[in-house]
């Protein structure tokens, strides 16, 4: 805004353009995607692309809302995936964290095996998963646990660990014990790092029941496009894939929202951005 | 009440190499007596106050409370830090009664005590305000009732007044010493200000750099109650003049104590 001579003035001028331009801003996203989607219908039309090797939007939906009952059936399972891995990782990252963070020698013995199973390929797990766990669900919650709870860990007990001293010394003035030290300071210091991580895990999360699906599973979003490729039902393999960005946009939104709604001071405090 | 005997501290830099913080203190502090320790920045003022709270141990030398020696925090110290640090994600009023929360003591009759603290340092209304929305001096005054939230009998007090501007900073000197009168405790207050030192102590305790040590301690026999008005005496005029004196020679000859 540039600094005018009559703030009445200035305000009234300013409301309209302001809001509409907050609109405009808004919308982009949008006008962008459905302009993508208008380009590759088009091109999809012009070049006479067969449906196998890239199908036009409106393939994709006749023949994914051909089998509604079906495509929710994946959609669900996979959404059931994504949730029990998450959650499971956040269970177990919160506390682990902790517990790498209590002291040095506790550290130095968890880490190196966080470091060993973080550097196996969860792909290459799911399989002996599948032998260990039996053919249910439980192999693909588990690789979805396993892809996602490493930056989770990393990131809580980074948050853990950058509490400022002075903080610390407030703690240490009052004798807290390390249980309120950990309740009343640490942990809401680390907040906003808890979120950064959640944010990497629940992409994540979408990544490894997909991964999970594809190993073992006849159930799932996973599931739906290998066995439809197999079969050169390509615009149904698109249609689970767009369903797995919307639910990978929603979940990420999600997120964003409960950080928003239940700790504002971690979003706008900008004591906690490097 | 507070006794120091023959302590030194040695802190070691980044690349090794010994930085002397305090070189053989020794100070006693009666038991509801008002001291005032001024000195050039850098000379452990911040140090003494740590190491009389518990937070660091001495290199050398011995600490004791009450009779006892110091060796980590005491319950019945109150400490208002050179910085706020206030909570960022807690509200004015969860800070002030942060302390009882550490300690894990109830807070429920605490809540009154804490509204009645902002209340006399003027933050009343901002109680459920964050840190982050106040100004420097408005944080430091709630820091100041933080220290306060436990009645502790003896108060470390680090250049409290240090970020207030200059009438703030007048009443919250008056405000501290009606406090005292009210409720006497032993309080060890730094200061950079000699004529915010010489109005609030019983004892003025000079110190110099390098390495950090006492120069003298002054009797302050200007009679209470203190008010600004009592600046113009010659009693004042002679123990700020003796202090600014003491400081300033050392400057120029930072061997001769
Ligand atoms: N934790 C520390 N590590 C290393 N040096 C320190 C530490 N704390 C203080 N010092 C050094 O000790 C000296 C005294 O510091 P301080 O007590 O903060 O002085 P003052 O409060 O009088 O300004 C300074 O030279 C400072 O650099
Ligand atoms: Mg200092």
């Amino acid at each position: 805004m540039p600094e005018g001579s009559n703030p009445a003035v200035e305000l009234d001028l300013d409301d309209g353009p302001g809001a509409l331009s907050r609109a405009l801003r808004a919308a982009t996203p949008w006008i962008a995607v459905v302009v993508l989607f208008l380009l590759w219908e088009l091109g999809v039309r012009a070049f006479r692309v067969p449906d196998y090797l890239l199908p036009a939007p409106s393939a994709i939906w006749t023949e994914t809302a051909a089998i509604p009952g079906a495509v929710w059936g994946h959609t669900w399972a996979t959404i059931k995936t994504i949730s029990y891995g998450f959650l499971l990782a956040v269970v177990v990252s919160l506390p682990l964290a902790v517990l790498v963070t209590a002291s040095p020698a506790v550290a130095n013995s968890i880490y190196p095996l966080l470091v060993l199973v973080q550097s196996i390929p969860k792909v290459a797990l799911a399989p002996v998963l599948v032998v260990a766990l039996g053919a249910n669900e439980m192999p693909r919650i588990v690789v979805t646990f396993l892809v996602c709870f490493f930056p989770l860990v990393i990131s809580v007990a980074a948050g853990l660990l950058s509490v400022p001293a002075e903080y610390i010394e407030l703690c240490r003035s009052c004798r807290a014990s390390r249980w309120r030290e950990l309740w009343r300071v640490r942990l809401p210091y680390a907040v906003p790092f808890i979120f950064s991580g959640l944010k990497v895990a629940i992409t994540l999360a979408v990544v490894g029941a997909v991964v999970g699906e594809f190993v073992a599973s006849d159930v799932g979003l996973g599931y739906l496009i290998q066995s439809s490729t197999a079969f050169f039902k390509t615009p149904l393999a698109f249609g689970a894939i767009v369903i797995l960005a919307v639910i990978g946009i929603v979940l990420f939104q999600a997120v964003v929202t409960i950080e928003r709604l239940f700790f504002p001071w971690s979003v706008s405090d900008d004591r906690f951005r490097g | 009440m507070i006794e120091l005997r023959g302590v030194s501290q040695v802190f070691r830099s980044r690349d090794r190499e010994k930085v002397v913080a305090l070189h053989d203190i020794a100070l006693d502090v009666a038991e509801n007596e008002f001291v005032c320790i001024v000195g050039p920045s850098g000379c452990g003022k911040s140090t003494l106050l740590r190491l009389v709270a518990g937070l660091i141990e001495p290199t050398r030398g011995g600490i004791s409370v009450g009779g006892v020696p110091v060796t980590r925090p005491r319950e019945d110290v109150g400490i208002v830090f050179q910085k706020p640090t206030l909570l960022p994600w807690a509200s004015v009023l969860d800070n002030v009664l942060m302390p009882l929360k550490l300690m894990g003591r109830p807070t429920a009759q605490a809540r009154p005590r804490a509204q009645e603290l902002l209340r006399m340092v003027g933050l009343e209304g901002f109680e459920s305000r964050l840190p982050g929305e106040l100004s420097g001096g408005m944080q430091q005054r709630a820091a100041i009732c933080r220290a306060l939230i436990h009645d502790p009998p003896i108060l470390l007090m680090d250049e409290p007044f240090g970020a207030l501007d200059a009438l703030t900073r007048e009443e919250m000197t008056l405000e501290l010493l009606e406090i005292w009168q009210r409720r006497r405790k032993t309080i060890v207050f730094v200061t950079h200000s000699i004529t915010e030192a010489v109005l609030l102590a019983d004892k003025v305790v000079v110190m110099s750099a390098r390495p950090g040590r006492i120069v003298q301690v002054l009797d302050v026999d200007v009679p209470r109650p203190r008010a600004f008005e009592q600046e113009a005496l010659p009693a004042f005029q002679r123990i700020a003049g003796t202090v600014r004196a003491l400081i300033f020679s050392n400057r120029r000859l930072p061997r001769d104590a």
